[in-house]
């Protein structure tokens, strides 16, 4: 039971916008959608809700095909970038709106609201109008409103992004523990890799109207298929050098040489991409192996209890990320480390051939 | 500490200052000092107190004129404003061709100076070679503005309608557009009617652009005077003689400086109770939802 996308495709005045997409949600699945900006995330969830039909493919519902089944005819519910809420209705008759229509009996209707507007911590603004409440408050009521139909198939696109920082914390880890407890396909879409992560379930990664890649969202970041894929799942993004391997020295950028062992060392001889996380370099020294290289700071930035370093090492840009505040002036110089073992290696075409051991230090 | 160094401040509020005074409070309060006064000529007034009010208020001729200005100012409202949205509901959504060739026709009544508007309805509704006027008298309803003061009533609220409907269609047009596209999908995915979505989502958010319609289309109604002017210079008989034209009789036709002083305070201060009144109503109607 669950969503099935079977060749969806989707053109508009001959553009393309979604190619090929073929996917299997099962009920009670946090499903994420992470891509880009334009990467077809939201053309997607609307074909998903009904409310454009793709231009050829197939979506079933639960056994059922609903490929040119009208939205009114659907159980799907949808939160929106904005907080799109009934202006003249108060909070209460908000979330209860959605039942109201389908003319359940009051006290039920009543019951449900005050049990929803608890699990969004509303209870205390459920006589206040929309306009009256925060940015975060009204998008509470704007998923609570969601939440009241028990539908098969619950939508929510970039639901935080108007939030500031805090509040997308606080609400993200509030929505996995609700989507936890749903036993509807859940589907969310973000641009942004740590939303991802955190929601955890299953990722779709989508690139130009593509799904990349698909699978469960751990599993993916540390397995990403592609150089693409790597870059989209990590922020900020993970960092790129070309590489030379001759006889068991892998030549990173311009002239540094790194003996390398197993399983890199067995590959054959021959040009690779090797990315490298930026919470995977370190200004001191973590392990005996490690490779030292010399740098020259860009810019030092302090993102709360963390640092940044960005740097040039043979004309790549590169971060790195340290936990911690040690800010470092610009034009300093500094030594970094790095371990061969956290290497990803992707082949010249950019498909990966080795990632970092999960026994390694994940984060 | 000197005060001087402040008071290069008012420099800068100057020139507001002196257009505001020449626009507004020397003329106002000449009429002020009209309304107070009898004049007989240069160095020669009387200071009457509040007798011209007096006389003013008590004057059933003013009366009638205002019940006809309220009247008259209420179809308008309730015309005018429905219609207004219901068009703006039908005009086409999508950017185009369609929408931009609809604003220009919608706005051209609007762009037509207030004189020639009057003579075209002249034309438009003679019995003997008006458009208007020889088809309804050839269907065998005799239809003069001249003659009959219902028919100068019709005549003068089609114009009016005509007129200024564009403009609250123009205000709703604008407000529909800003409403964000996501919220006509959450309605169709609530499943609603589109009464429902008109009543619970278009109405409440063109409330800010509605307010303002309705407090353009009163005020403009309420101080009618060219079309009138114009059409049936307040006749058949006393049929059309609004506020403002009445007094301009009196100001200008009879030359009572001091009753037409006193009329015309009297004749704004209603303006800007009813405004007032209009605005709170809104306000409050609309407390707490965004505009």
């Amino acid at each position: 039971m669950g969503l099935i996308l079977d060749q969806v495709n989707k053109y508009v005045e001959g553009e393309m916008h979604l190619a090929d997409i073929s996917l299997n949600l099962a009920s009670g699945s946090r499903n994420v959608i992470l891509g880009r900006t334009l990467a077809g995330k939201t053309s997607l969830l609307r074909i998903m809700a009904g409310l454009d039909r793709p231009t050829f493919g197939k979506i079933v519902m639960d056994g059922e095909d609903v490929t040119g089944i009208s939205v009114r005819k659907r159980q799907v519910a949808m939160v929106y970038q904005q907080f799109i809420n009934y202006p003249s209705f108060t909070v209460f008759q908000n979330i209860a709106s959605p039942l109201q229509i389908s003319g359940k009996p009051k006290a039920r209707i009543k019951e449900k609201v005050m049990e929803t507007a608890r699990l969004l911590h509303l209870e205390e603004m459920l006589d206040r109008m929309p306009a009256e409440l925060s940015g975060g408050q009204q998008q509470r009521v704007a998923i609570a409103r969601a939440l009241m139909k028990d539908s098969q198939l619950l939508l929510l696109d970039e639901p935080l992004v108007n939030l500031d920082y805090k509040l997308r914390e606080e609400l993200l880890e509030e929505l996995t523990a609700i989507f936890k407890k749903r036993d509807c396909v859940v589907v969310y879409t973000t641009t942004e890799p740590s939303e991802a992560l955190k929601l955890g379930g299953n990722i779709v990664v989508m690139d130009q109207g593509r799904v990349r890649q698909t699978g469960p969202t751990a599993q993916v970041y540390r397995n990403p298929a592609t150089v693409n894929t790597a870059q989209l799942l990590s922020d900020p993004p993970i960092n790129l050098f070309e590489a030379k391997l001759k006889d068991g020295h892998l030549t990173l950028g311009d002239d540094l040489a790194i003996a390398v062992t197993d399983p890199i060392a067995s590959l054959s001889s021959g040009r690779y991409h090797i990315g490298i996380r930026p919470n995977h370099l370190y200004l001191h020294q973590q392990n005996p192996g490690d490779v030292k290289i010399h740098a020259t700071v860009e810019i030092s930035e302090i993102n709360g209890s963390e640092t940044f370093i960005h740097f040039q090492y043979s004309g790549y840009k590169t971060v790195l990320h340290e936990v911690g505040i040690d800010a470092r002036k610009i034009g300093s110089d500094i030594a970094v480390h790095m371990n061969p073992a956290n290497f990803f290696v992707f082949s010249e075409k950019g498909d990966l051939l080795i990632s970092p051991g999960t026994a390694n230090t994940f984060s | 500490m000197k005060k001087w160094q402040d008071n290069k401040g008012w420099l800068f509020i100057l020139p507001v200052f002196i257009i505001v005074a020449f626009s507004a409070i020397i003329p106002l309060m000449t009429v002020v000092n009209y309304s107070i006064q009898d004049i007989f000529g240069p160095g020669q007034r009387i200071f009457v107190g509040t007798e011209w009010y007096k006389e003013v208020l008590t004057d059933q001729r003013l009366h009638d004129a205002l019940w006809r200005q309220l009247l008259f100012s209420g179809l308008v409202l309730l015309i005018e404003m429905p219609l207004g949205i219901a068009i703006a509901l039908t005009m086409p959504t999508k950017k185009g061709l369609g929408s931009s060739v609809c604003l220009v026709l919608i706005a051209l009544p609007l762009l037509i100076p207030w004189n020639v508007i009057g003579t075209i309805w002249i034309i438009f509704t003679r019995p003997d070679i008006g458009l208007m006027g020889a088809l309804i008298n050839d269907m065998g309803w005799s239809f003069d503005h001249t003659a009959s003061g219902l028919h100068a009533w019709i005549t003068l609220m089609l114009m009016e309608v005509w007129h200024w409907t564009p403009l609250v269609i123009l205000l709703a047009y604008a407000g529909l557009r800003s409403i964000p596209e996501a919220y006509y999908q959450a309605a169709r995915i609530d499943g609603a009617s589109a009464w429902a979505i008109f009543r619970y989502i278009q109405l409440p958010k063109m409330r800010g652009v509605l307010t303002i319609a309705l407090l353009l289309r009163f005020m403009d109604s309420f101080l009618i005077y060219a079309e009138p002017f114009v059409l049936t210079g307040g006749g058949p008989g006393n049929a059309t003689t609004f506020l403002s034209i009445y007094l301009v009789k009196i100001a200008v036709g009879q030359f009572d400086l001091g009753p037409a002083g006193a009329f015309s305070l009297i004749y704004f201060l209603i303006v800007l109770l009813f405004c007032y009144l209009f605005y709170q109503v809104l306000l409050n109607v609309g407390k707490g939802e965004s505009s």
